[in-house]
């Protein structure tokens, strides 16, 4: 039997080399020369603390109980590596471009850099975390036992101490800015080998040393009593799913896959090489288990096979080997943790707490990057310590051994939140703290609080009956739902709150301007690149920012960052222009080291704005629209006037048109009166100095004065009527009337008995009623009628009146059949003053037509002359409907 | 807020191939699920005696089926549309 010392010096010289190669990684990648440490294989091998004490020992024990349920804790991340496309490449790529540092700055960057989160998930992890530490403490103080017949005292308190120091010496040694631990994950991935190398050869021994063979072992697995598989569905299920998120969401899981990933393709690998990791782990499990069923005594530990089996057949080589391998899986799991723990811890709980009790700001004497290390190696060992202290509590019980599915639940609560965030914009802070909350309440309720042990915290009365009696919050029993396996009842329940909460919530509440920011660059971020968050800029001075990013990343960091920037910028020394992509990279490096949350604070501390930012440049494009309705509503304004302007230099055309029209007409009007005036001077003054005269010549020179001055008067009387009808203040006498009787009035005042011209009419299509004024409609037919007699030129002049009715006006044509007016003065005859032929023999000014028109128009209707019709044809246009004014004026 | 560059509505062979390839590889977790659940058919309370050994041969044969489909996808992947390596 191996003594206790020997197996204690065996451990010391694994830890020693551990250790050994932890520090050549360091400097390794101090020195740059990172090769192998960024190789794929480094990454996977990494991967495999998914792997801890509880699978490696614990595997065996669960088949050797249960059959094939073991594979479902394998089968998850199968699953989520194979389909690392769709959710773990957007996880990758978010944790890279945003500098994530762990899954609490995760979820709490997404919604809106929320400390609240953050507090909430890293008090979960913790909660979770803790008594899976100390099943690995259990673990290992176990396989102790098994070595030196039980003595095995204060091992576990050891190997805790020495556990601390290990990943106090390592992982705190210096903030990284990408927060890697190179030479943690390097002794992770040895480690990784050594736990392979060791199943492996413990099942290689089993199945060909001690059976014949695969088909040996085949029927010894046929005649084993646990040959036939009695599979529980829900638990089947469950188990499955459940590994697959804790794959995601245990916070070592995250760190080595998310946080300590330097190349997207890794992920290429891994994706494979991962699964095939953990095929290889199970492989050998069931023949183990079986072989110990097989051979050992009824009643010894089937947990503990991969390690009492090779000692049954004398190998302590092997023995010892696979000691090393699970110690290997106990420690690996316990180093990783504790660094995410403590991490976290720093991040989302000291630092803020550190930053809002000194009053004066980040750049005030102080040395953050101090506090930052001291408390996160005051984390670390606070963990480990709570950690003994649980399993020392707990007796090392079977108690102990359910802690592993049940963390499994704790950690799926943060799922939804993730799962959320990262394909959902709708989801809100609010969703997924109160999600979180529920979830973590009722796991801690149905899981975690009677699993401590009966009695310890939940009395076994209400176990049985519920909290005061209410049945329906039985904690195994919700909602008086009995017969679920304990883990299933657990996950349905809490999972199912803690998404329908988070859902709800999310539809119903709001998010601020940076949730909704961060919203949109998470789920777009495989498609967009990262937008630019702007600091203002203008308010902050370089040289504080230096001395607060010294603070941080330590003076040489710091100063380099800020000299190659400066470079970038074209200038020398240290300080360069505090532009917003300098301010927003800054906070990127700062992020690296203290967090996405506790950076933005700061960044948003020194520059005197915060993230109001965002609703800044929401205020600020606000503006920009105003201005733009603005230079609208002016562009709308100065149409206005170009029309306007238009409109006015038509109107003015028109003036002078007119005036024009005014001069002419002046012009004639003064000639048409001179012309008359001048016969009455003229023989006015013969017959005043006539002296003797014959009367025959008195008489006559008297008839001419008269008749010059009664066709004076007779213009003056159309000059007057044709200026009262166009300025339109003519008094229409509007009354019904009968069109023939006005038509037998004009052609009797025309005096048509003596003339020449024969009328022809239409006497029923007269008996038109008509309600319009008679007198002036029988003034344009006695002008129409007496123009047919004056200028009718043909041998027997007819003149045909042609009445039609349609029933929107009276159409009245006066037609003749001389030789008609031609065609280029059929526009002038309605002028004033024209008249057409030889113009004394009318007797007229030439305004009679003006004043037919005048008037037609006055009436509402129209004159127009009609072409084509084989002689003068004129149109009488009235209206037959009454207007409305028309109608009043009737009644 | 950028503008999203216009896409063709039919691609050509190789864009088009290279789309199927992500299509496989973001169903390949589903099938895969699929058929880790598809004992459930015959294993079960209800069901006649299922064989555990028979049922282990079973899984680690989709196991490895799995393992070997995603190790080609992820290759052809790689391949066909190399992240921007930005190594940090």
């Amino acid at each position: 039997m191996l003594t206790f010392n020997m197996l204690v010096l065996a451990c010391f010289a694994y830890v020693a080399f551990l250790f050994a190669v932890a520090f050549l990684a360091e400097k390794r990648a101090l020195r740059g020369r990172l090769g192998i440490l960024r190789s794929p294989l480094v990454y996977t091998l990494s991967l495999s603390i998914y792997c801890t004490a509880w699978t490696f020992y614990g595997a065996v024990g669960y088949a050797a109980r249960s059959g094939l349920e073991f594979v479902t804790i394998y089968l998850g991340p199968t699953l989520v590596m194979i389909g690392w496309w769709g959710l773990l490449r957007k996880l990758v790529r978010i944790g890279r471009t945003q500098r994530i540092t762990s899954i609490a700055d995760l979820i709490s960057s997404r919604y809106g850099k929320s400390n609240l989160l953050g507090v909430l998930v890293t008090i979960l992890a913790v909660v979770f975390t803790t008594p899976y530490i100390a099943l690995q403490l259990q673990s290992v103080t176990l396989s102790f036992s098994i070595f030196t017949d039980g003595y095995a005292k204060g091992t576990a308190f050891w190997v805790a101490a020495g556990l601390a120091v290990f990943t106090i010496l390592f992982g705190t040694r210096n903030l990284d800015i990408d927060e890697r631990h190179h030479g943690i994950v390097t002794a992770i991935a040895v480690e990784a080998v050594v736990k392979l190398i060791a199943l492996l050869a413990v099942g290689g021994f089993v199945v060909w040393g001690v059976a014949g063979g695969p088909g040996d072992v085949f029927r010894m697995i046929e005649d084993s009593p646990i040959s036939t598989w009695k599979m529980d569905q829900s638990r089947w299920v469950t188990l499955t799913f459940l590994s697959a998120a804790a794959c995601i969401c245990l916070p070592r899981m995250f760190q080595v896959m998310v946080v300590e990933n330097s190349n997207e393709s890794h992920l290429a690998t891994a994706a494979w090489a991962f699964p095939l990791y953990l095929f290889l782990m199970s492989l050998f499990v069931l023949p183990i288990a079986v072989v110990g069923l097989n051979v050992l005594p009824e009643g010894s530990n089937p947990d503990l096979f991969v390690l009492t089996v090779p000692l049954a057949f004398e190998q302590k080589g092997l023995a010892t080997l696979v000691f090393l391998g699970g110690f290997s899986s106990a420690t690996s799991m316990v180093i990783v943790a504790a660094i995410a723990l403590a991490t976290m811890v720093s991040n989302h709980i000291v630092m803020p707490i550190w930053l809002n009790a000194r009053k004066g700001g980040a750049t005030v004497s102080g040395d953050v990057r101090n506090v930052m290390l001291r408390s996160r190696r005051i984390a670390i060992m606070a963990v480990l310590a709570l950690a003994y202290f649980y399993y020392a509590m707990s007796g090392g019980g079977a108690a102990l051994a359910a802690i592993g599915l049940i963390a499994f639940v704790g950690a799926a609560q943060i799922m939804p939140a993730l799962l959320g965030g990262l394909f959902w914009r709708g989801a809100t802070r609010l969703g997924a703290a109160a999600g979180l909350i529920v979830g973590f309440a009722v796991w801690a309720w149905t899981l975690f609080l009677p699993g401590i042990g009966e009695g310890v915290l939940i009395s076994s009365q209400t176990m049985a009956q519920g909290p005061f009696g209410m049945g329906w919050l039985r904690p195994q029993a919700l909602f008086g739902i009995e017969g679920l396996d304990g883990v299933v009842h657990a996950a349905i329940w809490s999972l199912t709150l803690n998404t329908g909460v988070f859902v709800a919530l999310s539809l119903l509440s709001f998010p601020n301007p940076v949730e909704r920011l961060q919203g949109a660059e998470f789920v777009n971020i495989l498609r967009y690149s990262a937008g630019a968050r702007a600091f203002s800029p203008g308010t902050v001075d370089a040289e504080d920012l230096l001395m607060m990013s010294q603070r941080i990343l330590g003076s040489a960091e710091a100063q380099a960052l800020f000299q190659s920037v400066a470079l970038e910028q074209g200038k020398e020394g240290y300080l360069p222009d505090t532009t917003s992509a300098f301010l927003e990279r800054l906070e990127r490096e700062l992020a690296g080291s203290v967090g996405a949350a506790t950076a933005h604070a700061m960044m948003g501390q020194i520059t005197g704005g915060s993230a109001v930012s965002v609703s800044e440049l929401m205020r600020v494009a606000d503006e920009t629209a105003q201005m733009m309705e603005y230079s609208n509503q002016l562009e709308a304004k100065s149409e206005e006037l170009g029309r306007t302007a238009r409109q006015l230099r038509v109107a003015n055309e028109k003036l002078t048109a007119l005036s024009i029209q005014k001069d002419e007409f002046l012009s004639q009007i003064s000639h048409e009166l001179r012309t008359p005036m001048t016969s009455i001077r003229a023989f006015s003054e013969i017959l005043r100095d006539g002296g003797d005269m014959e009367p025959e010549a008195r008489a006559r020179y008297s008839r001419i004065i008269h008749d010059e001055a009664r066709r004076l008067t007779r213009v003056l009387d159309d000059l007057l009527d044709l200026s009262v009808l166009e300025s339109g203040q003519v008094t229409l006498y509007n009354e019904v009337t009968i069109l023939g009787d006005i038509i037998d009035r004009a052609i009797a005042a025309t005096g048509q008995n003596a003339s020449a011209l024969r009328i022809e009419r239409q006497p029923l299509q007269e008996r038109l009623v008509l309600f319009t004024d008679a007198d002036r409609l029988a003034q344009v037919f006695i002008n129409l009628i007496a123009n047919a007699q004056k200028y009718c030129d043909a041998d027997t002049p007819v003149l045909r009146i042609l009445v039609r009715d349609n029933k929107q006006h009276a159409v009245i044509d006066f037609i003749d059949n001389g030789s008609g007016i031609p065609s280029e003065d059929q526009a002038l005859i309605f002028e004033k003053f024209s008249r057409l032929g030889d113009t004394r023999a009318s007797g007229g000014a030439g305004l009679g037509l003006a004043i037919c028109r005048e008037i037609a128009a006055r009436l509402g209707g129209s004159l127009t002359y009609v072409p084509g019709q084989g002689g003068a044809a004129f149109r009488v246009t009235l209206p037959r409907r009454l207007t409305n004014a028309d109608a009043e004026a009737a009644e | 807020m950028a503008n999203r560059p216009t896409e063709p509505l039919f691609l050509e062979r190789q864009t088009y191939r290279r789309r199927r390839l992500m299509d496989a590889a973001r169903i390949l977790p589903v099938a895969g699920f699929i058929l880790c659940m598809l004992p459930m058919l015959w294993a079960g309370p209800g069901a006649a005696d299922a064989s555990v050994a028979v049922g282990g041969l079973y899984l680690f044969g989709v196991w490895t089926l799995l393992i070997v489909t995603a190790g080609i996808l992820s290759r052809r992947l790689i391949r066909a549309a190399p992240p921007d390596s930005g190594t940090r």
